[in-house]
């Protein structure tokens, strides 16, 4: 698939915003869908829709078909080794949390320590913010440079023998730091220390390798990767979900239910109790395939392109000033603008048809670390192009213009 | 919607050079007020005189040019003013905010009505209205003497 024409597979940027063509540098909180996509949802609801599971008509043994199709779709995608080892869940969010929980309910007790970073988004922190509450665990933070990235020896100090498991992101959404995963990886199996990493950046914007990786956990969700809301998916080592109890009780996890006792479904059913979002699991095979017929590589050189070229014409901004400096960089951009609050920023550039974000990005303790309250933030995705951020930059010399900036 | 209205010059210059910032002297009352959504900050002081009319009005506070402007217009608009005007004001204010273009008070002057009428603007701005509230409602939490900190999630 040719890259410069990729807009032209997404239906919303024949819209206009305001009356203007939609320069969307919003990627890092959700994506745009190929027409792939939003075909695919609507020709299942159509033409197939049937739930999943237990019924034996022809289309409930389809749409159970599709399902699992996709679930080998995603295993190869991140390069699991079994099926068993990915589990559908409504979002990433739910994903961490079905891991704190359940690790937490067999491993965690009073004064254990977990280890998660400052880059942390608050969905990789509050789940284990919950058994600091309720099994008094101890949570201890490793720390970030200036630059905006973790400091891996202060991590490896950070481990002790009460140390139960590491959390940690793949890709920062406010600097775009891409964390050296399998680095802390060594490191932490080196003292027998599980990892969890949140992928939820990763996925849709680097290469994700998930027995390379080694980690124990990866959590990412599927409407960053131009595929629909409502799904999340949990990889997790075979070992580890045989280990650890079932989350969500409820039917579809069970395989045996008497009045003295209750036997669990196989993996991977055991973590998928209730109706699924039965749709939206079929139609995430296509944005898959819509990924690997563009090919990582491509979409990794040419977000990189326009990265970079963003970058570059942004630094020439009076007044402009990029947060972090990683050493490995994705298309992520937070940055401020000297006298003039990330709000009005945001704002005012909407009325250019520009959709950035505005705030702390669910990012608390880094903007505290980074003594901002807030930041602007332009988050590239595979369909921007050098166009998006000449439009991009005019409006924010606009936004200088109305607060009277030189 | 139009940019213009929601940034018009009396707004852009209350944002850039708020009036009435920091802590007054021999302030009797005091509140935080905290926008989740955005981080938006504001800590009200105010010193009411024997009558229980403002006899001082200051504020803190970090935010975008709407939250400091309104801020800034409503500590100018509020001196001299007692507790039960204040809350008519107030509740005037909101409804400009929401529902008109025009505020309605006997006790604004016109002066004082086209200041608070400039943030009118907003109203198209559904996601910045809390931006123009919150000083607002953490004055009227400082008069009232409450101990918590005014979150705009809980409060219109």
């Amino acid at each position: 698939m040719n890259i410069e024409n990729i807009k032209l597979q997404f239906p919303i940027f024949s819209k206009k915003i305001n009356g203007k063509p939609l320069v969307y540098l919003d990627n890092s909180n959700s994506s745009q869908k190929p027409v792939c996509v939003i075909n695919r949802l609507n020709n299942f609801y159509k033409n197939e829709f049937s739930n999943i599971g237990r019924s034996i008509h022809s289309l409930a043994v389809n749409a159970t078909n599709k399902f699992e199709e996709t679930r080998i779709s995603v295993k190869n995608f991140i390069n699991a080794k079994f099926k068993e080892e990915i589990i559908f869940t409504k979002n990433a969010t739910e994903a961490i949390n079905l891991v704190a929980t359940t690790f937490g309910q067999q491993n965690i007790e009073k004064g254990d320590e977990i280890i998660i970073t400052e880059l942390e988004h608050h969905s990789n922190y509050v789940p284990w913010h919950f058994l600091r509450e309720t099994r008094k665990a101890i949570i201890k933070f490793a720390p970030i440079n200036e630059d905006g990235d973790i400091i891996i020896d202060k991590l490896k100090e950070l481990i002790t023998s009460k140390t139960k498991i590491i959390a940690v992101t793949h890709l920062s959404n406010v600097t775009g730091a891409i964390v050296p995963i399998k680095e802390i990886v060594e490191i932490a199996h080196k003292k027998n220390v599980p990892v969890l990493v949140d992928g939820c950046q990763g996925v849709p914007h680097i290469n994700v390798d998930v027995v390379d990786l080694d980690c124990d956990f990866y959590a990412f969700s599927a409407h960053k990767v131009y595929g629909p809301t409502g799904v999340g998916i949990l990889y997790a080592k075979k070992k580890w979900l045989e280990r650890l109890p079932p989350y969500i009780g409820g039917g579809a996890m069970i395989s045996e239910v008497k009045k003295e006792k209750i036997i669990y479904a196989p993996l991977p059913e055991k973590y998928e109790a209730g109706t699924m979002p039965t749709a939206e699991v079929i139609t995430f095979n296509e944005s898959i395939k819509f990924m690997q017929s563009i090919g990582k590589d491509n979409l990794i050189k040419h977000e990189k392109e326009i990265t970079n070229y963003a970058l570059e014409k942004l630094r020439k901004i009076n007044s402009v000033k990029i947060i972090g400096n990683p050493k490995n960089k994705a298309g992520v951009i937070a940055f401020t603008i000297k006298g003039i609050h990330p709000h009005d920023i945001a704002t005012i550039l909407d009325e250019d048809g520009v959709a950035i974000r505005a705030g702390h990005h669910c990012c608390q303790i880094l903007h505290e670390k980074l003594n901002l309250t807030a930041t602007a933030r332009a988050s590239i995705g595979i369909y921007n192009t050098k166009d998006d951020i000449d439009v991009f930059c005019k409006a924010i010399e606009n936004c200088k213009k109305i607060f009277d900036l030189k | 919607m139009d940019l213009k209205q929601l940034y018009q010059d009396i707004i852009l210059e209350h944002g850039k050079s708020p009036r009435n910032l920091g802590k007054c002297e021999g302030y009797s009352h005091e509140a935080k007020g905290y926008n989740p959504l955005c981080g938006d900050k504001v800590h009200v002081y105010l010193k009411l005189d024997k009558v229980k009319k403002v006899d001082g009005l200051t504020f803190e506070g970090d935010g975008c040019a709407i939250s400091l402007a309104s801020a800034s217009i409503m500590t100018e608009i509020i001196e001299g003013k007692t507790f039960e005007e204040t809350k008519e004001i107030m509740n005037a204010f909101l409804n400009m905010i929401k529902n008109s273009s025009e505020i309605q008070s006997d006790y604004l002057d016109e002066n004082q009505k086209t200041k608070l009428m400039s943030l009118s603007g907003v109203k198209q701005f559904p996601m910045r209205i809390k931006c123009a509230t919150l000083s607002w409602h953490t004055l009227v939490s400082a008069m009232e003497g409450k101990k918590e900190e005014v979150n705009t999630e809980t409060v219109d």
